[in-house]
């Protein structure tokens, strides 16, 4: 028992390199030191283990595919744990009629080329039908939940994967990697089943379904590192380009349909870049020369500002925003 | 076989696979470790876990200034009774921005019913690092429930750390938070008196608890508990050493959680192979597109290739495994030689735990989801009775004769509990009488299998001696299941 209170302890204090001389140690015993894993490459290797887990738990599962990075990273991954297989699900995406058209466009030549087939739910579709209502500030973002719940119904899927992260949001920190939920969709944080070792339990009775986060554990850096060293194909949006903005809540909005400057909002071109591919009508732009991986990760490790705090105007409704849309069946 | 990885092929900065120790050095990335926080209410855990976030600088502007917003709203002034905020000013907790203190409790009691309560609900996980090592940390509840959610933020921790308020010493729940760690085998348990502070930091009272932690760990037989004096409030000994506790030479908390090492590092080179099978990847003609539609670089590939790939898809569990490795498969006992190890497409010599891998065996022997690939040579067999300990997490009661499915790593089998044959006391570690289990209650039970599970005892296995407990009606957890000793110490009792 090693309890500190005098100087002769087997970590010296103030050695940064503390960590090499214990781990150096017994501890590796004297066997030839096998390869060791980064932290990106234990992350990798805890999403493929859920992705095959929930696969092989489920009758019908599917992955919710937008184009954002986080979900064509999810879909690089399922590609990974089938090899050579082809991913045995199809993809999901709810089309809220505010997206980036390049973002379509890209969602539409990824799922073509893996051969998938792609289910789209439309917020349009639901408004039409007098189901849904357009919000007074325009956005469309908390109108998903209507159209995912409805894919999820007809298509009869009983597990859905989402590229959702504990660090974008204080209420998905506290969500389960596999998130039961009820018929309606919901998220009751009060009762959560324990997740136990990397034991996943994906009972459920008739009803219910599973929302599956294989990289709940990644963070942005991760994930850019991610996309930087397998060499990930994203929309052009994420890396600097020109465009029309214009300032709207401390945000360059994009000049788009959905998303028109007021008469006091100037239109002004500028050199950005997105860090969330959300809806035109509530994605802000950040003003950046990263135009590259390289330099997008390098400016997201300098970055003092949060993702969704930077670009989101859907999480500023209230502090609580995201615990509220989860609690009504949201990702 | 030289298939591309790249199924997203990109102009955009693609980087080669190298091999881990290549890609390390080049992407400078250090390795992984998870450590949660346990302890009693108001022992400050959530301050603790703000103030390592806010002073890893893994706090952003946006989040800061939210927290700060919200912390006076409500009339937040320092947290503690007792405490003097603002007597050194500028090097205060929270001090910025323009000197206001937060709550950093705020920043991780993220649920609208955690704020308005004050009280943390539910296991958070949050996220940090360091020019060595990413830290997942989480932060575990002390008030309802504190056995589930310790249990469940230590199955898969590296380093548990328990929080001690200095103005109260070792509790009740501390006994209760060290005899959970024991049983769970938490690799690494790190004892933080916290609010040292607010016992002028004092060396006696701070000796007087190590002391006392060290008495109960060594009748728990916890080994190499540590201990450190810390004030979460006002950053003492958290990152940096505090000039303040003078008489305390060892390490800061974040310098102690740098430089242990993790449980695959600690495992590595000492446990046996052990890869529970999720699938048997068989495409036949379902091949991804870029397979089936043209050959690879070598003229090799296309779908003939893959034709008759099987191969059989999981996670190491723990130890490695290399081509030309003997292996026994489990539950049947048959045996084979890997002859291939694939790593989404490339492939690999040689796998290590944790790992997700595809193995391609030399012969044609029945395997399944469920079955074990183990060394060879290195397994007992398996077994239709358990001898187990459960750690109840269901406001259900267990009672004998209970009708279970036990999970089992890629393997869920019915069971039955066939008696319960004590319990654990927390305040004594004496196992006492008992009929059935409730919610927090740990206890030793007899369970007999459907069919056979290849176990061992977690003692020395942590994945293979591991188990849930689920509700057959309902789907839900009931219990944690750790495998007490080797099944056939019970032929007798059969």
């Amino acid at each position: 028992m090693s309890i500190y209170t005098t100087e002769d302890t087997t970590l010296a204090s103030d050695d940064t390199r503390a960590g090499a001389k214990v781990s150096a140690g017994a501890a590796f015993g004297a066997a030839a030191a096998p390869p060791r894993m980064t932290s990106l490459d234990v992350l990798e290797s805890e999403a493929l283990h859920i992705i095959r887990e929930v696969v092989a738990e489920f009758e019908r599962p599917a992955l919710l595919f937008s184009g954002g990075k986080d979900s064509v990273v999810m879909l690089h991954l399922a590609t990974k744990a089938f090899w050579p297989g082809k991913v045995p699900f199809p993809v999901v995406h709810v089309d809220t009629g505010h997206n980036f058209p390049e973002v379509i466009a890209f969602r539409d030549r990824t799922v073509e080329r893996l051969g998938l087939r792609l289910v789209v739910g439309r917020v349009q579709d639901h408004i039409d039908s007098g189901e849904l209502a357009e919000r007074a500030d325009g956005t469309r973002n908390p109108l998903q939940t209507a159209p995912l719940l409805e894919a999820i119904r007809a298509n009869r899927f009983d597990a859905v994967f989402g590229g959702a992260r504990r660090d974008e949001d204080k209420a998905r920190a506290k969500e389960r990697i596999l998130s039961l939920r009820d018929d309606f969709g919901q998220w009751d944080p009060r009762n959560q089943r324990p997740e136990l070792w990397n034991l996943y339990n994906g009972r459920h009775t008739v009803g219910q379904h599973v929302r599956a986060f294989p990289i709940s554990n990644w963070t942005e850096l991760d994930i850019w590192r991610y996309i930087e060293r397998v060499g990930i194909e994203l929309p052009g949006l994420y890396y600097a380009h020109q465009r029309e903005v214009y300032a709207r809540d401390g945000m360059w909005r994009a000049v788009g349909d959905v998303s028109l400057p007021r008469a006091d909002e100037p239109v002004l071109t500028k050199m950005v870049r997105y860090r969330t591919a959300g809806d035109m009508s509530c994605t802000g732009a950040v003003e950046s020369t990263a135009a590259t991986v390289a330099e997008v990760i390098r400016e997201v490790a300098a970055s003092t500002i949060t993702e969704r705090g930077a670009t989101r105007a859907d999480d500023r409704i209230s502090e609580a925003a995201m615990e509220d849309r989860k609690k009504d069946g949201y990702f | 076989m030289t298939i591309s990885t790249q199924t997203f092929a990109s102009g955009v900065g693609p980087r080669p696979h190298g091999s881990l120790a290549e890609r390390e050095v080049r992407e400078r990335v250090g390795t992984l470790f998870r450590f949660a926080t346990a302890g009693s209410v108001d022992d400050g855990k959530s301050t603790l876990v703000g103030r390592l976030l806010h002073d890893s600088k893994a706090i952003l502007a946006d989040q800061l200034e939210s927290v700060t917003r919200a912390s006076a709203a409500r009339g937040f002034n320092g947290g503690e009774p007792g405490s003097e905020p603002g007597s050194e000013p500028g090097s205060e907790p929270g001090g910025e921005p323009g000197g206001q203190q937060i709550d950093l409790a705020l920043l991780t009691d993220g649920l609208r019913a955690e704020r308005e309560q004050g009280i943390t609900i539910d296991v958070a996980y949050r996220y940090f690092a360091t020019d060595q090592r990413s830290f997942i940390l989480a932060d575990c509840p002390g008030h309802v429930q504190y056995t589930k959610n310790t249990v469940t933020g230590a199955s898969t921790a590296d380093a548990v750390v328990v929080l001690i308020d200095a103005r109260k010493g070792v509790l009740e729940q501390t006994r209760r938070h060290l005899c959970v760690l024991r049983l769970l085998r938490v690799p690494h348990v790190v004892v933080a008196v916290n609010k040292i502070d607010l016992v002028g930091y004092s060396a006696e009272v701070f000796t007087a608890i190590a002391d006392e932690v060290r008495k109960v760990s060594a009748r728990l037989g916890l080994a190499d508990v540590l201990v450190v004096p810390i004030s979460a409030l006002s950053g003492d000994n958290v990152v940096d050493r505090s000039a303040r506790t003078s008489w305390y030479t060892g390490p800061s908390l974040l310098q102690i959680l740098q430089a242990l090492p993790s449980t695959d590092e600690l495992e590595r080179g000492q446990e046996p192979f052990r890869f529970p099978v999720q699938l048997v990847i068989r495409p036949q003609g379902a091949l991804a597109p870029e397979l089936a539609a043209e050959p690879a670089e070598t003229g090799d590939g296309g779908p003939d290739t893959f034709r008759d790939y099987r191969a059989y898809a999981g996670q190491l569990a723990s130890g490695s495994v290399a081509v030309g490795d003997r292996v026994t498969v489990l539950p049947s006992g048959l045996s084979s030689t890997v002859v291939g190890i694939d790593f989404a497409g490339t492939d690999i010599s040689v796998a290590v735990a944790p790992q997700s891998v595809s193995l391609r065996l030399a012969d044609e022997i029945d395997i399944a989801r469920g079955d074990l690939i183990a060394a060879a040579g290195t397994f007992v067999a398996p077994t239709q009775d358990l001898h187990a300990e459960l750690c109840w997490l269901s406001p259900k009661p267990l009672c004998e004769g209970a009708k279970v499915l036990i999970k089992h790593g890629s393997r869920t089998v019915t069971a039955l509990v066939r008696a319960v044959t004590g319990k654990l006391d927390l305040a004594s570690f004496q196992e006492q009488a008992a009929s059935g289990l409730e919610l927090n209650d740990i206890g030793s039970v007899q369970i007999r299998l459907a069919s056979a599970l290849p176990v061992e005892p977690y003692a020395r296995h942590r994945r293979t001696g591991a188990f849930l407990v689920i509700d057959p009606l309902y789907g839900n957890i009931l219990a944690a299941g750790l495998v007490k000793d080797h099944p056939g110490d019970h032929e007798d009792e059969r």
